[in-house]
């Protein structure tokens, strides 16, 4: 039976076609180049038993009328021991170097991006490039986006030169943005991710009932599909309220071909009332379904062809508060800085895992209680913009 | 296929846009300017917060960001 014409175009055909009309059917007013910005963040995170800190700097600078380029340098220093670590292997530290850039090219209301990323761990490499183009029409009430990411990585094993193993990453991604009012601006993104290679974390592993084991149960390494294929819709919106003040909402669906589907809802409040200060407070709530092979406790050795007991593929929920204030160094120019703040974000994350069990407590396998911890997460960063 | 519809779409919203009238203008939009009005008013933050949630969640993208690595043992 014959396909119906729809079924046989392809997805890069379609995007290559939208691209094409975008470029070469100019439509609205022209679109602007991102601010020329310096941004140099602390970050530190301290949950689970893990406490990851490190620097990250952004440099954004605009060259001439229609390029602008960007770099930026992360550093995470991973240090303690996660539940996983605790209960089936020994404390690390480990550092994780992430360097970008990108450049940006503005042709009437058309944006060109692309952009390379590279990091670096001690036992894995990830390589990505980028490529986006967004399109201003309808008076420039409405922009529309476009990318494609490629990544490549190579994945070892600390203590085993031998471990090799290879993931192949690619995503498409779409976007609308909608002036809706002169108070309301909102936003609908599509993203598809099809991963291809080695999913596993190399250290982990899945536990199963032994007679024969001290405490009832035995470990063997996890085994996931080398194929992941997910799809992301997400709606978001910006209210300006009568004085100047912002509200905005989020509602994400995700669901995947392991049998994970999660919902994410994200509301917050910005106020900048108070002369030089910006406020904002936040409330985030994440649940999610487990992956179909997942098990917190499996009945036998290789009791499945696929074995996980990774808590971020289990049953669980989590919540999210924000605290975020952002105070205006100068409001006129300074040499060539245009304007320059100083920012101290606060988040409180808590995770409740329904099926993943707590191993610290000694108790009949399959009834230690569900684990659950909390994180706090600190920003301070310096912004300039010139 | 949920992939090519949305091409699709969009691809006929820009096309049907053309037959209808901006109804907030270029001079209207001062509230939109504002920064506290953007979606990415700070990128850097929002870069490494939205990392800090992908090691540790299964659901993953339409978020932007292209970041690379695991960092999630």
């Amino acid at each position: 039976m014959a396909k119906p014409a729809f079924g046989r175009l392809r997805l890069p055909a379609l995007v290559g076609g939208a691209l094409l009309y975008g470029v070469v059917v100019p439509q609205g007013e022209a679109a602007v180049l991102p601010d020329d910005r310096l941004d140099v963040l602390y970050h530190y995170y301290d949950g689970g038993g893990i406490t990851v800190e490190g620097p990250s700097v952004l440099v954004r600078k605009q060259l001439g009328e229609r390029f602008s380029v960007q770099g930026k340098y992360h550093v995470d220093t991973i240090t303690g021991a996660s539940i996983d670590v605790i209960t089936t292997a020994s404390e690390y530290r480990e550092e994780r170097t992430e360097l970008s850039a990108s450049v940006d090219y503005l042709r009437g209301d058309t944006l060109l991006s692309l952009g390379v990323v590279s990091s670096d761990e001690n036992d894995y490499k990830g390589r990505s490039f980028n490529i986006n183009i967004s399109q201003e029409v309808f008076a420039a009430m409405t922009t529309i986006s476009m990318g494609y990411v490629r990544g490549s990585d190579e994945i070892g094993r600390s203590g085993d030169e031998t471990f090799t193993e290879e993931l192949d990453r690619h995503s498409w991604r779409l976007g609308l943005s909608q002036v809706v009012t002169r108070n309301l601006v909102a936003e609908l993104a599509f993203e598809t991710i099809s991963d291809t290679g080695f999913l596993n974390n190399p250290y982990r592993q899945v536990r199963y009932l032994d007679g024969d084991a001290p405490r009832g149960y035995a470990f063997q390494s996890e085994l996931y599909p080398r194929r992941r294929t997910s799809n992301a819709v997400a709606m978001r919106g910006r209210y300006h309220l009568p004085y100047r003040a912002s509200v905005h909402a989020e509602y994400r669906y995700f669901v995947d071909d392991w049998g994970i589907d999660a919902h994410t809802t994200r509301i917050g409040y910005t106020h900048a009332t108070v002369p030089r200060f910006i406020f904002d407070v936040q409330y985030r709530y994440y649940t999610q379904g487990a992956a179909d092979f997942w098990s917190d406790l499996y009945p036998f050795r290789d009791a499945q062809n696929f074995l996980a007991r990774d808590k971020e593929l289990s049953r669980y929920t989590s919540h999210s508060v924000r605290f975020g204030t952002s105070y205006e160094l100068f409001d006129s120019p300074i040499g060539f800085m245009a304007r320059g703040s100083i920012n101290l974000v606060y988040d409180w994350i808590t995770a409740d895992y329904a099926d993943f069990r707590d191993l610290r407590v000694t108790e009949t396998p399959g009834d230690e209680p569900g684990y659950s911890l909390s994180a706090n997460v600190i920003q301070l960063f310096f912004s300039v913009w010139f | 296929m949920s992939a090519r519809l949305a091409c699709l779409s969009l691809l006929l919203l820009i096309g049907g846009c053309s037959s209808i009238e901006p109804w907030v203008q270029p001079y209207e939009r001062d509230r939109l300017a504002d920064p506290i009005m953007s979606f990415d008013r700070d990128p850097v933050s929002a870069g490494y917060l939205q990392k800090v949630y992908d090691i540790r969640e299964g659901a993953r993208g339409a978020t932007g960001g292209s970041g690379g690595g695991c960092g999630c043992n």
